[in-house]
């Protein structure tokens, strides 16, 4: 299990995290499409699904919000000399007008067998990102 | 009662082949890589065919079919494109129980929905788009007395569609059928979890258009729909699904300048006033039925009425009488015509939908009704079925704002009309919404007043091809159905003539 760092000003509490089998996944699409992110979905068909692309691929905007900074580099981050090694970083955004509606709840990316249907980089190994969600109580509610 | 045998049996009325490659050309094509990836059936999670795994590769080829195809389709007659269009639909209409159980098996659904909506709609869909393509007039106008302006409808070229796959045939129809009509080529990818209804379509079809006119590449949404949708080599791109991809999209269609459709759903709000309950006559019972219609599908439709609004003196009573009823809802084997509710389109939609139960018994909702996965035991056991469920809780919970696409509704009471529309348009979306009332004053202002592209009043979930079907807010942009949708898939040439011999005295 990762948490995420804290990317949202004034707040202390990580709002997402990646389940072990989801840090294994994210570590093999990196492999393969190099750095990533996630772009949380709304809408039918394969919404409310999380969108994992090439990171870069999906352009955020001033209407997105980070809600969490991964890093899935599985080796220690900074080498001896202090320069960046290992890390692999993974941004988790969400449109700011859908987290007005999340925001009281905490998100935890799991896998599940599927396929889902938009453009995100897991579906043709067979499974789909999703995301589990618990209340928050001691969130701010995002305005 | 009928009960169709399931594919694979010998009485059974489809035969699916082993393996379905691509559709470029006006033939099978096989993929470029050679890869292939299994479609699953959802009535008993087992896979039951192959299809190609497309890539950018096939994507070209197919793009380079429909470029050769789209210049001598685009000056054909209107006339003859309707001729097509009308073949189509014979073929589709003489061919429905075959058709209905691709469908059902594909999809999950229950029979009797492609038997008696999804294919007659897609059918009179190709007979609309005929009708409305040979109606279609230019317009002219007279700028001075030597002067006209004539506007003529051309072809936009090749276009590019991306297929939903909670009504595979009936939503890949809703964008062919006014493409074709008004003279593309196109390139179309089915959605990976249900291709192969649409490709048991095309077999049949398939000789009535020219080569090249339609060209179907299965696979991925990253391997083959992102190719698609970010060519420089087509002229429009259409997509239905979810706002995430939508946007991405749309950031590749501004890369290349051209125009997108997009519908990317809802949280559709079905509202009851008080004066349904008037009388215990058929329009209550009709009310009763719209609500329930939450379950059509199982839930899996953009314009689902998932969120139910019900004036406070009739809350116990009318839930109480429409809770009874989903109860009665009949869950089961999709092949039986008797089933009323059948299988989630796929394993992953299934846990998603388990997820927004967990969260929204988290979040305190209360659970009127189901709330749980449905075991059918035996030969369906493994299928992805949920039971019906009614939830109840305010509008601020996330079971009342995103799309569960599961037969789920959340439910909660409102005090007058200004809050009935403002419990409505506190959504993000604005696909579809519901008002009941016998009051036709009340059901006209609440339905100019609700922020969705779609109002249905004193009715629901029709979808006749005459009506104009898209988004307000995040749901989308443009519109499918009715003639409108001819001008996502038209360009408009104006030839500026002038009559006099006069020079303009200028130079």
């Amino acid at each position: 299990m990762i948490d995420a760092a804290v990317t949202l000003e004034h707040e202390t509490q990580s709002r997402v995290a990646l389940n072990d089998a989801s840090v294994e996944l994210l570590r093999k699409l990196w492999q393969q499409y190099g750095p990533l992110m996630f772009h949380q979905s709304g809408g039918c068909c394969d919404g409310s699904s999380p969108m994992c692309y090439p990171a870069g691929d999906f352009l955020t905007s001033d209407n997105d919000v980070l809600l969490g900074r991964f890093d899935i580099g599985s080796e220690p981050s900074l080498d001896a000399d202090g320069v960046a090694g290992g890390s692999q970083p993974i941004e988790f955004w969400m449109s700011r007008e859908q987290f007005g509606y999340w925001s009281h709840t905490h998100l935890t990316v799991d896998v599940v067998k599927g396929r889902g249907s938009g453009f995100s980089v897991e579906a043709p190994e067979g499974v789909r990102f999703m995301i589990r969600s618990k209340l928050m109580d001691s969130a701010t509610p995002f305005e | 009662m009928t009960v169709y045998a399931a594919p694979g049996n010998p009485d059974a009325k489809v035969t699916f082949k082993p393996r379905y490659e691509h559709w470029i050309c006006g033939e099978w094509s096989k993929p470029v890589k050679g890869q292939y990836f299994e479609d699953i059936s959802p009535v008993n999670g087992k896979p039951f065919a192959e299809v190609a795994r497309g890539t950018a590769e096939d994507i070209d080829k197919a793009l380079d079919a429909a470029h050769s195809a789209a210049p001598a389709w685009g000056r054909t007659s209107p006339t003859e494109r309707a001729a097509v269009l009308n073949k189509i639909a014979d073929v589709i209409d003489a061919n429905l129980e075959l058709l209905a159980v691709a469908e059902t098996w594909d999809n999950g659904k229950p029979i009797r929905e492609p038997l008696y909506a999804d294919l007659p709609l897609a059918s009179d869909h190709f007979r609309y788009f005929a009708s409305a393509i040979r109606a279609q007039d230019g317009d002219h106008a007279e700028i001075d007395h030597d002067t006209v302006a004539y506007q003529f409808h051309e072809p936009l070229g090749v276009v590019g569609q991306i297929i939903p796959w909670n009504f595979p045939i009936l939503m890949a129809v809703w964008k062919l059928a006014p493409a074709l009509a008004a003279g593309n080529a196109i390139v179309l990818k089915p959605a990976e979890q249900t291709p192969v209804s649409i490709l048991v379509l095309i077999e049949l079809i398939g000789d009535i258009l020219p080569p090249g006119v339609l060209n179907i590449v299965n696979g991925f949404g990253v391997e083959a729909g992102k190719p698609l949708a970010s060519s420089p080599r087509i002229r429009k791109i259409a997509f239905t699904g979810e706002t995430s991809t939508g946007r991405l999209i749309s950031q590749y269609a501004s890369a290349n300048l051209i125009p997108v459709t997009l519908e990317l759903g809802g949280k559709s709000p079905n509202i009851f006033f008080s004066d349904v309950a008037d009388q215990n006559d058929a329009f209550y019972d009709k009310a009763q039925e719209g609500f329930t219609l939450f379950a059509f599908n199982q839930g899996e439709v953009c314009t689902c009425p998932s969120r139910a609004l019900i004036q406070k003196p009739i809350y116990d009573s009318f839930l109480d009488t429409v809770t009874t009823r989903t109860a009665k809802a009949i869950q089961g084997n999709p092949l039986d015509t008797d089933t009323q509710v059948g299988a989630q389109a796929s394993n992953d939609q299934l846990e998603k939908i388990l997820s927004y139960l967990d969260i929204g018994k988290q979040e305190g909702a209360k659970v009127r009704l189901g709330g749980e996965r449905a075991d059918l035991g035996g030969d369906l056991a493994e299928g992805y079925y949920v039971q019906p469920t009614i939830f109840e809780g305010n509008n601020k919970m996330r079971i009342f704002q995103e799309e569960i696409f599961g037969p789920v509704v959340a439910v909660t009471s409102f005090d007058d009309y200004d809050d009935a529309i403002s419990i409505a348009n506190d959504t993000l979306y604005g696909l579809g919404a519901g008002v009941w009332s016998r009051n036709g004053t009340v059901a006209y202002r609440a339905g100019r007043d609700i922020q969705a592209g779609r109002v249905w009043i004193n009715n629901y979930h029709a979808y006749p091809a005459g009506a104009a079907f898209g988004g307000y807010k995040s749901s989308g942009i443009g519109r499918e159905n009715n003639k409108l949708a001819l001008d996502h898939y038209q360009q408009t040439k104006n030839l500026l003539v002038s009559y006099s011999d006069n020079a303009l005295g200028f130079f």
